[in-house]
């Protein structure tokens, strides 16, 4: 079967999401949109058994051949694990936006076009073999992205938001697009898995660096590493459903795909350990920190979205030292690899549980801000147990899945002390003690988070509605998800090994031939070691220290504010677009004129340095066909009619100067024997009169223009320098022929071939149909902007400009 | 501005039958001789502007009621599918065919698929022409 | 009788600039109008002035007679477009008067509401 195709499924369906929302308003359109990701995750599910032993899939379809451009769809584990992720939380963000969007006030025609163009460019991006269709899939998330932050429109804060993460995203695709164009001149193909099959050669190559660099640029710009992270908070203004399914359990994982996508090809390098491993566990610290300034519900899962990914990406980094140990399957440094693809999983689960929560106490109480909240644990007791079973997990706490993963993670980073390359001997201890001040603020922002929601005293007065438990429905999909965090503690060995251990293959491959051969195991209790001191007292500092909050969360206001992130980003775009207008507003006058000069000059000096430098002048005076009396009347009249044109002072006189001057023409093609165009010439030049005349008899009788004589001299420069351009260029032409005219075949071949006389009709409807054809289209465009014109009559609307 | 015209009405009616004929003449002439689809257009069309000149557009308009907008899109469309009918024989779009032909009264007759193209540039070119000139002539 | 040609052409190309930058609406259109005719003339100069037959297959003519038909054809199809473009021109003058009620280029500049 052709799976490739099932990448396009959702966009196809988005066709006909807007019909449905039209023709049948009465059924929320998101029950039709769920049957998409459910089809698409139970298919996905069918090829579990395959990649579970190790087994890949190759469907491709060849886009543009010519230049080696196809969509390859490849699933192994690695692929398999990130569809099934996309469809399922995306199945479960459908059906809980059933609940959160209202039918009836909603543009839900353009929620879930938008979210089906998306799941098709996440699957593209997780599924694509080939770098070019990646990276156009890979953009086209950022497009779905915007639109969906900026699903609200009217808000300032939407639009400024969907702004900022574009801006940064794509920033980061292009830098990336330049790191693939740079891979594949590199490994002279397109195709990843060729890549990694000569990642050894590559390695030794002058651009191997550049490549490096560039393609992390894509992966932590989408993945909101530091410093690129400042977009995900203002992304927070989409939708709860968007934030819940792009913004943290997809779209953002996209940058961890990659870099582990990649890391076969570029473990080998110390630069590239160095800032996976490094930038991602900064930001894992610097997000947990930032967490708890937040006073918005949904700031703080942003934050801790940045600082989870961080974590994440840091494991991966760390994977990278499997590479460099002899015999690392069996060593402590298996781990990493493992760990970062099991708290994927895990993040997804409680992450999109907590989500939806933020979105039902924003529902149901009409507010995210956290010092407004409080109390709600009996009016919303459903929602709080979820609520606390996905910040449990997220501190780490059992028995829920962010425990076990949690432990790994810190196996994983105390091994990094025993890792003696790169000079991770001497800085190496600083990965365990920043991994392990990240995980007391994850443990403090997770308490903050639950607690000063549902526990305290409850303040309905600060309410903008009288809280309540959430329709049913909208609980569905965030207790689902709660259940699995409960489920995957008790079963994690069957996860690892139907998802986590084939993905882990993808990722080392250079270690693992099958997934079988990933000799890991998972239990919640591994005995008295650093790792089971370190979590005892991040429980301990942790829960003392938000047990204090109150006294020291103040210190958070003392940050000075215009030294942020945010405030550098605010000043470059607003100094880059101030500079902009100004560069545009040097030669942007708002004159015609002006850009006709432009025009003119550059047409003057362009062809001029051309013929000249090229040596492209040339007269020739042996082909000249010899003066006769008729032409030079004829010429005469042209001349004299066109100055009269240029002194006449009345436009009726100009006019028919101007008809004059198209006669001489004709006579022009009469003598030199063009019958067609002289015939075509005298009835179009009549016409035209007419037309002059008619629109003549509408405009002003007398021009009030008056032009000074500077203005006069400096237009008749330009047009002294045009037209002496144009009688070089048409010496030029005439004195060479390098190629032989194409009109011997016609003259030659129009009555045998094409069975005709006159050549010139015949090149006209025959030989060169398509400029015809295209030239009556031109026509009809042309009477269809008339008709427009006239009979619409658009009149200028005064004050309707839409800045005012 | 009503003029005495009876002189150039009179003459008119007579000139523009033979402006007609001609422009059939030419358009069909234009495979073998000077003329074709272009000029046959341009002149059908001075007829009809030079009865407007002499009459005025609302009788001319109730002699001849084209819808001119109308004639612009037949005539796209009959080229467009002269051009694109070649793919049905299985030949390069914009393949042309002709044959000789043995018809009553005309004797030995070149048939030829170009003509029909030739027909659409002649129908855009009229629709057009007279397009441009009746709206702004009706735009007072 | 090429070379008269040629600056015949660069004198109509320099006739139709100076027209098209003035300040007047409807010189601006007569001077597209006499560009047009310069580049035509310009085309059929290129292929030569030479031939002594029309370029219509009749008997006992040399195919080397035949004047060159391709520049004819590129011309026939730039007539016609050229007076499309110079009757949207026209209609467009004729509009902008009646809603602005000038034809001075300089009062119809486009960005008066940038502030």
């Amino acid at each position: 079967m052709s799976f490739v195709f099932l990448i396009f499924l959702p966009v196809l369906a988005a066709l006909f999401v807007p019909l449905l929302f039209k023709n049948l308003r009465q059924i929320h359109t998101g029950w039709f949109v769920l049957l998409v990701p459910v089809i698409l995750f139970i298919y996905y599910a069918t090829l579990l058994p395959t990649t579970a032993e190790g087994g890949q899939l190759v469907s491709s379809f060849q886009w543009i051949p010519s230049l080696d451009i196809a969509i390859v769809s490849y699933i192994d584990g690695l692929s398999l694990l990130f569809s099934l992720l996309i469809t399922g939380i995306g199945a479960l963000v459908v059906l809980y936006s059933i609940f959160y969007l209202d039918k009836s006030r909603e543009q839900l025609h353009n929620f879930y076009v938008y979210l089906m163009m998306f799941m098709t460019a996440m699957l593209g991006v997780v599924q694509s073999d080939h770098l070019i269709s990646l990276y156009l899939f890979w953009e086209l998330t950022s497009i779905s992205s915007f639109l969906l932050i900026g699903y609200w429109y009217t808000r300032d804060r939407s639009r400024f938001g969907a702004l900022k993460s574009m801006m940064i995203t794509v920033f980061g695709g292009l830098m990336m697009l330049g790191g693939f164009v740079l891979l594949s001149i590199m490994g002279n193909t397109y195709s990843i898995r060729e890549l990694i099959a000569q990642a050894p050669d590559l390695a030794s190559h002058s651009f191997f660096t550049w490549a490096l660099i560039l393609v992390l640029l894509g992966a932590f710009t989408k993945s909101a590493q530091f410093p690129f992270y400042i977009w995900l908070p203002d992304a927070m203004e989409a939708p709860t459903p968007v934030s819940a399914y792009l913004h943290s359990a997809t779209m953002v994982k996209a940058g961890l795909y990659l870099v582990a996508r990649f890391t076969p090809i570029f473990a080998v390098s110390g630069t590239w350990m160095w800032l996976v491993a490094g930038v991602g566990l900064f930001t894992m610290f610097w997000g947990s920190f930032f967490a708890l300034k937040q006073k918005d519900l949904k700031a703080i899962l942003a934050f801790s979205t940045v600082s989870q990914l961080g974590l994440i990406m840091s494991l991966l980094g760390a994977s990278a030292a499997g590479f460099h140990i002899e015999d690392a399957s069996h060593t402590v440094f298996k781990y990493a690899a493992f760990a970062a693809i099991f708290h994927l999983i895990n993040h997804a689960t409680f992450k999109g549980s907590l989500f939806m929560v933020a979105g039902i106490v924003d529902h149901e109480t009409g507010t995210r801000d956290i010092r407004k909240l409080g109390g709600l644990m009996s009016l919303m007791p459903i929602t709080f147990t979820i609520a606390m079973i996905g910040s449990f997990s997220m501190a780490g706490l059992p028995p829920f899945n962010g425990f076990l993963s949690k432990e790994m993670f810190l196996t994983a980073m105390i091994s990094l002390t025993e890792f003696d390359f790169f000079s991770m001997d001497v800085w190496g201890l600083l990965f365990p003690i920043l991994a392990w001040i990240g995980s007391v603020f994850t443990f403090i922002y997770s308490f903050f988070f639950v607690f000063h929601t549902f526990a305290g005293k409850h303040k309905p007065d600060l309410l903008p509605k009288k809280a309540h438990e959430a329709p049913i429905g909208m609980l569905v999909s965030p207790a689902f998800l709660a259940l699995l965090v409960l489920v995957i503690f008790f079963i994690p060995n069957q996860v690892g090994d139907w998802l986590i251990k084939p993905a882990v293959v993808a990722i080392q491959p250079f270690l693992y031939v099958a997934p079988a051969d990933v000799d890991i195991h998972v239990s919640a209790w591994h005995g008295v070691n650093p790792e089971f001191w370190m979590t005892l007292g991040i429980f301990l500092i942790g829960g003392l220290l938000f047990w204090t909050l109150r006294k020291w969360q103040r210190a958070y206001d003392r940050f000075p504010d215009n030294l942020t992130l945010n405030r550098l980003y605010d000043n470059f775009m607003y100094l880059s677009e101030g500079g902009a207008n100004r560069f545009s507003a040097l030669y942007m006058t708002g004159f015609i004129r002006s850009y006709l000069v432009y025009m003119f000059g550059f047409l003057v000096v362009i062809v001029l340095s051309t013929l000249f430098l090229t040596n492209a002048f040339v007269i020739r005076t042996d082909n000249l066909t010899p003066i006769g009396f008729y032409e030079l009347v004829v010429l005469l009249a042209l001349v004299a009619g066109t100055i009269t044109i240029l002194i006449a002072k009345s436009r009726l006189i100009a006019i028919i100067a101007l008809g004059a001057v198209g006669y001489s023409v004709a006579l022009f093609f009469v003598i030199f024997r063009a019958p067609d165009l002289a015939l075509t010439q005298l009835v179009i030049e009549t016409i035209s009169v007419a037309l002059f005349l008619l629109a003549f008899y509408h405009l002003p009788k007398n021009s009030k223009t008056v032009e000074r004589l500077g203005f006069k001299l400096g237009n008749a420069v330009i047009a002294l320098g045009v037209g002496v351009t144009m009688t070089l260029v048409a010496l030029s032409a005439h004195s060479q022929k390098v190629l032989p005219s194409i009109s011997e075949f016609y003259k030659e071949t129009v009555y045998s071939e094409a069975g005709g006389g006159n050549i010139v009709n015949v090149i006209l409807v025959d030989y060169r149909g398509f400029d015809t054809l295209f030239e009556i289209a031109v026509l009809g465009i042309a009477g269809i902007a008339i008709i427009t014109m006239i009979k619409l009559r658009l009149s200028r609307k005064v004050g309707q400009h839409e800045n005012k | 501005m009503r003029t005495n015209d009876v002189m150039l009405q009179t003459a008119t009616k007579v000139v523009t039958f033979i402006i007609l004929m001609f422009a059939v003449h030419i358009f069909f002439a234009g495979h073998y001789t000077p003329g074709g689809g272009f000029v046959g257009g341009l002149l059908t069309a001075s007829a009809i502007v030079l009865l407007m000149l002499a009459f005025d557009i609302e009788t001319v308009k109730k002699i001849i009621p084209f819808n001119y907008v109308m004639m612009t899109a037949i005539g796209l469309l009959l080229a467009l599918a002269t051009a694109g009918a070649s793919i049905f024989f299985n030949v390069p779009f914009f393949t042309h065919a002709y044959d000789y032909f043995h018809l009553p009264l005309f004797g030995k007759t070149s048939l030829h698929s170009a003509a029909l193209f030739d027909l659409g540039v002649y129908l855009v070119v009229v629709g057009v022409t007279m397009t441009i000139i009746q709206t702004i002539g009706e735009d007072e | 009788m090429e070379i008269i040609m040629s600056v015949a052409i660069g004198f109509l190309f320099m006739a139709a600039v100076y027209l098209i930058l003035s300040k007047s609406l409807i010189r601006i259109i007569i001077g597209t109008g006499l560009l047009s005719h310069g580049a035509h003339l310009l085309i059929l100069t290129m292929g030569g002035l030479g031939g002594t037959a029309p370029p219509v297959v009749a008997d006992g003519v040399q195919i080397t007679d035949y004047v060159d038909p391709l520049p004819q054809a590129l011309i026939l199809t730039a007539i016609v477009i050229s007076f499309a473009v110079t009757s949207f021109f026209l209609v467009l003058a004729y509009r902008a008067y009646q809603e602005l009620g000038t034809d001075d280029m300089n009062l119809m500049r486009g960005i008066e509401d940038r502030d």
